[in-house]
């Protein structure tokens, strides 16, 4: 195998995905990983210098509108399938010591 | 005989004819669906009988009053359960959004509400459309209506099993990597992955957003035209929704393709394909010959690199659009946790399933810095190169004919051990969502265990009428197969 993904690798990736894995996870990620990353290097065996990178098939562009202040209160609904409510917003665990 | 046996166009021409009444066929279906939903599980939530039967009247009485006079207006659809319905639990068959109920509906859903359909409920699919078989769902795996021994194919398993089975006429799915076309074809039914920004993905729960597109799954390409024309539209709220033209897919309903010059790639006849499958689509060529088209064998070119490349990109963007489950708006959090970040990763790590963590994992890694250029960006310049090969495939023909997936379903559980096994099986589905393509599958054959085999077409981007031209005047050639899970099914399998 090719790619070898070390446990600092799979910890580092798990803080970015937040993500907790037990230890028989990080195993089975570990290999998983490595088996797809061996696959993918495929790609290297392209020659793509001078090709742009291509995010979008057809040129898109942000769509805007006008910024114009309306009445309307969404908070019961933005609220309803919040698993903890209060005070009229978001419950999170205490952030600032 | 059910209702649910009809092609929506029939069924909505019965409702339009007053033989039938749009209550008759909202029950007809919630009985087929009762009667069957034991042995497929193609729904993960059924909708609320009494206010389906208050939405049936109120159609009804829309119909009478002339409000609604179109195709669909009364038909009973089913809708994959990764677009929000207002008021409709919407779980993406994922733990982490158990009992998820939005508060706005997604356009697709909308513009088929407004043309007088009625959601009847939400179909089962792989967890965040991240499978190919309908095994990832949290609510349990979907089988296959031809032999229950087998899956649908996923991720649209549920919507694609339900029209199959008959306990329903049409519904919608979604195509990130070939999620309609390949259990469409697993399922000997059609479906269509419209061109990227035809159809709205306001209010689909994106997983690779530059790849995702909704389309229909019904019993025949006159249905899919139907359903396609109706939900497709532009869509100020979707910024990569296109302003095109060409949206009255029906009218490319016809018994034609004299002098359609059809492209046959050698690469996806080469190795890994089943021998049935091949000769059936060879077969399915064959006829559309036969029939005046000009048939030309041709290198594709960088077919292998499409599923490298796919997974790649797919994965970062679903890492990304994945981030928002974090236990706060809305679905799963954990009851005990020490602060705000471990608060995120118990949550995330117990709400979401092993599949959608393989791909978050590969997802952020591939984005992380040091490795962004050498992932990331490559697959998006293979991407660039792909849609290079199809630009010169189709400088030369009207469309590509070849199978949709490389074999028949698999057996229940035979797949997900083997994860890499199964992403092999997208080879011929793939590179049409990169390249942002229109592409349809419908059945073309069975193999000897008695599954059901699919055709794929790949248009032009925008090109989607040459495709379901024809399809539709292959379709013209053969009977649509009634499952054994059909009321009307015989064995040989003729209607």
């Amino acid at each position: 195998m090719a790619n070898q993904i070390s446990d600092d690798t799979i910890e580092y990736v798990g803080i970015l995905a937040k993500l907790e894995l037990s230890p028989q996870e990080k195993e089975r990620a570990k290999k998983d990983m490595e088996e797809m990353l061996d696959y993918i290097d495929k790609l290297n065996e392209l020659d793509v210098s001078g090709v742009e990178p291509m995010s979008h098939v057809f040129p898109v562009n942000n769509v805007f509108r006008e910024d114009i202040p309306t009445d309307i209160d969404g908070s019961k609904d933005a609220l309803f399938n919040a698993p903890s409510v209060k005070n009229g917003g978001f419950e999170v665990p205490k952030t600032i010591g | 005989m059910s209702l649910t046996s009809l092609t929506a166009k029939e069924l909505g021409k019965k409702i339009k004819e007053k033989e039938i009444s749009v209550k008759e066929a909202v029950n007809d279906t919630l009985d087929a669906i009762e009667k069957k939903e034991d042995k497929v599980n193609s729904f993960v939530t059924v909708a609320d009988k009494d206010a389906l039967l208050k939405k049936a009247e109120e159609v009804q009485k829309k119909i009478g009053e002339g409000t609604l006079g179109g195709p669909l207006a009364g038909v009973p659809i089913a809708v994959k359960d990764n677009m929000c319905i207002k008021g409709l639990l919407t779980t993406c068959s994922s733990k982490i959004l158990e009992g998820f109920v939005p508060s706005y509906t997604a356009e697709a859903v909308k513009n088929l509400e407004d043309a007088g359909a009625i959601v009847i409920g939400k179909t089962n699919m792989d967890e965040f459309a991240m499978g190919s078989t309908t095994e990832t769902s949290a609510y349990g795996a979907t089988k296959n209506p031809w032999n229950l021994d087998h899956v649908p194919g996923g991720s649209s398993g549920g919507s694609c099993s339900g029209v199959a089975a008959e306990e329903c006429v049409c519904a919608l799915g979604s195509d990130t990597g070939g999620s309609i076309r390949q259990p469409s074809a697993f399922c000997g039914v059609t479906g269509i992955k419209p061109t990227y920004g035809t159809v709205s993905r306001y209010g689909l729960i994106a997983y690779g957003s530059s790849l995702d597109q909704i389309g229909p799954v019904a019993k025949d390409v006159t249905d899919c035209a139907l359903i396609l024309e109706t939900i497709s539209s532009y869509d100020r709220k979707d910024s990569t929704s296109m302003k095109r033209e060409g949206l009255d897919f029906t009218s490319a309903l016809k018994d034609d393709v004299k002098g359609m010059k059809i492209g046959i790639p050698r690469d996806y006849f080469g190795e890994g394909l089943d021998g049935e499958v091949s000769q059936a689509v060879k077969g399915a060529a064959k006829v559309l010959e036969e029939k005046g088209a000009v048939l030309e064998e041709f290198d594709l070119g960088l077919v292998e690199y499409a599923i490298p490349a796919y997974y790649v990109i797919a994965c970062a963007e679903a890492s990304s659009n994945l981030a928002r489950f974090d236990g706060v708006k809305y679905g799963y959090r954990v009851k005990e946790y020490e602060g705000l970040h471990n608060m995120y990763k118990k949550s995330r790590s117990e709400g979401f399933g092993t599949e959608v963590k393989r791909r978050i994992m590969l997802g952020s890694f591939v984005l992380s810095s040091g490795y962004y250029d050498a992932y990331y960006l490559k697959a998006l310049r293979t991407k660039a190169l792909i849609k290079k090969e199809f630009d010169k495939a189709f400088s030369k023909y009207d469309m590509i004919l070849g199978p949709a997936a490389p074999s028949t379903a698999p057996k229940l559980g035979s797949s997900l051990d083997d994860p890499m096994k199964m992403y092999l099986g997208d080879i011929y589905t793939v590179s049409v969502n990169l390249a942002g393509l229109p592409g349809i599958s419908l059945p073309c054959g069975m193999d000897k265990k008695g599954l059901p085999i699919g055709l794929q077409l790949i248009g032009d981007c925008f090109q989607e009428k040459n495709i379901i031209q024809a399809a539709y005047a292959y379709e013209c050639t053969r009977e649509y197969r009634h499952s054994p899970l059909s009321d009307v099914y015989q064995v040989g399998g003729r209607r």
